[in-house]
């Protein structure tokens, strides 16, 4: 036996770096793993900590339980501390209902994509809205298929560069995306509607409110309640990762606007979003241009 | 409609679908979804009626997709589930039931069939990769009360989907009955069941048709699923049940299952007192089909026949069964009501004993009456190909 003599400096790997442990102490609670398979600027993991701190932080962890569809967001399934049930592509829905019926005391959300929600199985998102079902989904929307590679879904917008649709996503052609909280909204069962997005700190801080008042329509059992979020996709997307957001700002951000559809049976279209964005951009401008903002 | 028939007050009338629904409840069904289709139509009305009364859910869903989707979700929390259809509505529902194969989830599906044209869908499925269904089909409304128990006891058993294969004549034949509930031996709680108590524990449980686990818990990859799910496959195929009468010294074995088997049974017993040496094999489960059975009455018969309403499906079993010890010859047919939902001529004992007999003596298959006025035109260049 040789005995080894180590050269350079000892580094104790019995304890994580400062820096991880920084990354560590803000792990969400319901997180098993920092580990992922997600590619670098995804927005996917941004969402899924929106909802799991917000879970935290209610006190119903608990007794909450996740239904996932198919998608890249599957892998979520085996890092979330949350028991779950796995539902086939577009099922989830209605899945979550069985779910709730027999354990109506938990809260329980289903966890979807685009592709998975809007084209596989929309009709159960919409049958399980108007039944007024006490469930929460949760739709990641980067308007294309991640998983397989980069393909046009039912919320790819015009003119959006796909595998499929390789010259842009042309009206004529493809037909138009669906704005699926205008869908959603209008059903008498659905309590809260909402869209956020991950694209900045603001989105994020504004998407967390969202999923806050959506379980507490559950738990408060006011109807069935729905998060959409506009998730980055660089890679589905063909931009370089650190383009993403601001990509998703100027593409799927443009059609799928940002804010609350339906909040105390109050509907407001996708529509009236845009112009109130628009009223609130011009009057910034004006009071810039009167020489600065009055908070 | 029920009625209690004086000086029988233990026993109610009531029509099979309505039966098969009591028996469920007796089994602690407590979640049942689907969709109204004829002949299944009944089961689903009495679940509405009678599941919120005995504290369960019964939910109309707005498609079959959805039905089965709604028992999976129902089945994931550790309670006792069913949907069901006809074979067309089942067709439909085949994704899950191949993928609830593979979680593990023990459904009970009803398939109230439009005839006994979905043998193959019960017993190969019509659905992806590699998986089995135990499928029992009662000959009456009295023997679904109970092999109903027995499903919900096997899919639980075995955590594997359970077909209980029905027909018109099942869910619609009154008959005065009891709902007795069954015992069966004790089974291990459900501790793969989600309730949601366990997320945030860092013990937090998933049930999953993909070869995945959570995080620092063993994990199977899908092909290591896969092949688990294959070890119970032998496993299952211990659960056959078979009737057989009249083997002994038969030079003829008909081979029936379902409601037909009932007029098939009462056909045989008229041509044994006739001297005829006839015999019959039904199938109780369809899988596992009863092979050994099928093989050991061959042994001795000159000749076996198949008896289904289709255009032949189990007679493929029964060959597998025979093993070329005999011939095999399919004495069914396609046979339903004129709508399709209901059975047709050919289930009517004379004409049952007229095909059992023409087999049994060597002669032609006779034309069943009012079947002989068809005329299927082929068109031209396939009358050259039957040439
Ligand atoms: S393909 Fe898109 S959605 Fe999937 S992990 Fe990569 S960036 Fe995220």
């Amino acid at each position: 036996m040789s005995t080894h003599t180590p050269r350079g400096p000892v580094l104790d790997t019995t304890v994580a770096p400062a820096a991880a442990r920084i990354v560590e102490a803000l792990r969400p609670e319901l997180l098993l793993t920092q580990e992922h398979h997600m590619c670098p600027g995804c927005g996917e993991p941004l969402a899924l900590r929106g909802f799991l701190d917000t879970l935290s932080e209610m006190g119903v962890a608990q007794r909450s339980i996740a239904v996932a569809g198919i998608g890249c967001y599957t892998s979520f399934s085996g890092t979330m501390d949350v028991d779950l049930v796995q539902a086939l592509h577009g099922r989830a829905p209605s899945v979550a209902t069985g779910v709730k019926r027999m354990k109506p005391d938990a809260v329980v959300f289903t966890l979807q994509g685009d592709g998975d929600m809007v084209n596989e199985g929309l009709q159960e998102v919409l049958h399980t809205a108007a039944r007024g079902e006490q469930v929460t989904c949760i739709l990641l929307n980067n308007g294309v298929f991640g998983e397989t590679g980069g393909h046009m879904t039912a919320t790819s917008v015009i003119g959006q560069r796909t595998k499929n649709s390789l010259d842009g996503r042309d009206a004529e052609y493809h037909g138009y995306p669906i704005l699926i909280g205008d869908l959603v909204s209008r059903l008498e069962g659905a309590a809260y509607v909402a869209r956020g997005s991950v694209h900045n700190a603001g989105a994020v801080a504004r998407t967390k409110k969202m999923f806050r008042r959506a379980f507490e329509t559950q738990v408060e059992r006011r109807g069935f309640s729905f998060v959409e979020v506009l998730t980055m996709c660089p890679t589905g997307w063909f931009v370089p990762t650190a383009d993403g957001p601001g990509y998703m700002n100027d593409t799927l951000g443009e059609v799928h606007i940002m804010g609350e559809l339906k909040v105390d049976g109050v509907v407001r279209t996708t529509d009236e979003l845009r112009i109130e964005n628009e009223h609130r951009q011009h009057e910034i401008e004006a009071a810039l241009a009167r020489g600065g903002l009055d908070t | 409609m029920t009625a209690t028939l004086p000086g029988r007050a233990e026993r109610t009338l009531m029509e099979g679908s309505e039966a098969l629904v009591r028996a469920s409840i007796a089994a602690g069904c407590k979640f049942f979804a689907g969709y109204p289709m004829t002949p299944f139509t009944e089961v689903l009305e009495h679940f509405a009626r009678l599941l919120p009364e005995a504290g369960g859910t019964c939910i109309n869903a707005e498609s079959e997709l959805e039905a089965v989707g709604m028992a999976w979700g129902a089945l994931a929390t550790g309670e006792r589930a069913a949907t069901g259809s006809t074979g067309q509505g089942l067709s439909l529902m085949q994704e899950s039931f191949s993928e609830l194969t593979l979680a593990e989830l023990p459904m009970v599906v009803f398939n109230m069939a439009r005839g006994q044209q979905d043998y193959f869908q019960a017993t190969r499925g019509g659905g992806h990769g590699d998986y089995r269904h135990i499928v029992l089909a009662p000959q009456d409304v009295r023997e679904g009360v109970e092999l109903v128990q027995l499903a919900f006891f096997l899919a639980d058993k075995w955590r594997n989907p359970v077909l209980v294969y029905g027909d018109y004549l099942l869910a619609h034949t009154q008959e005065a009955l009891t709902i007795e509930t069954l015992q069966f031996p004790e089974l291990p709680p459900k501790s793969w069941a989600v309730d949601g108590t366990k997320s945030g524990s860092g013990l937090s449980g998933s049930v999953t048709p993909l070869g995945v686990s959570k995080h620092g818990q063993p994990s199977f990859g899908q092909e290591g699923k896969a092949q688990y799910i294959a070890t119970k496959t032998p496993l299952m195929e211990r659960e056959v049940r078979v009737e057989t009468g009249f083997l002994d010294d038969a030079e003829t074995v008909i081979v029936t299952f379902g409601s037909p088997a009932k007029f098939v049974k009462y056909a045989i017993k008229q041509l044994r007192a006739d001297g005829h040496r006839i015999g019959y094999v039904r199938p109780i489960t369809l899988w596992p089909f009863p092979y050994d059975t099928v093989r050991d009455a061959a042994a001795g018969a000159r000749r076996v026949g198949s008896f289904e309403l289709s255009a032949g499906q189990m007679v493929d079993d029964v060959r597998i069964g025979v093993s070329g010890q005999a011939p095999v010859t399919f004495i069914g047919g396609v046979s339903t009501d004129h709508s399709g939902f209901g059975m047709g001529r050919m289930l009517d004992v004379d004409v049952i004993r007229d095909r059992i007999l023409a087999l049994h003596t060597d002669r032609e298959l006779p034309v069943i009456p009012g079947y002989e006025e068809f005329t299927y035109a082929l068109a031209p260049h396939q009358q050259e190909a039957a040439r």
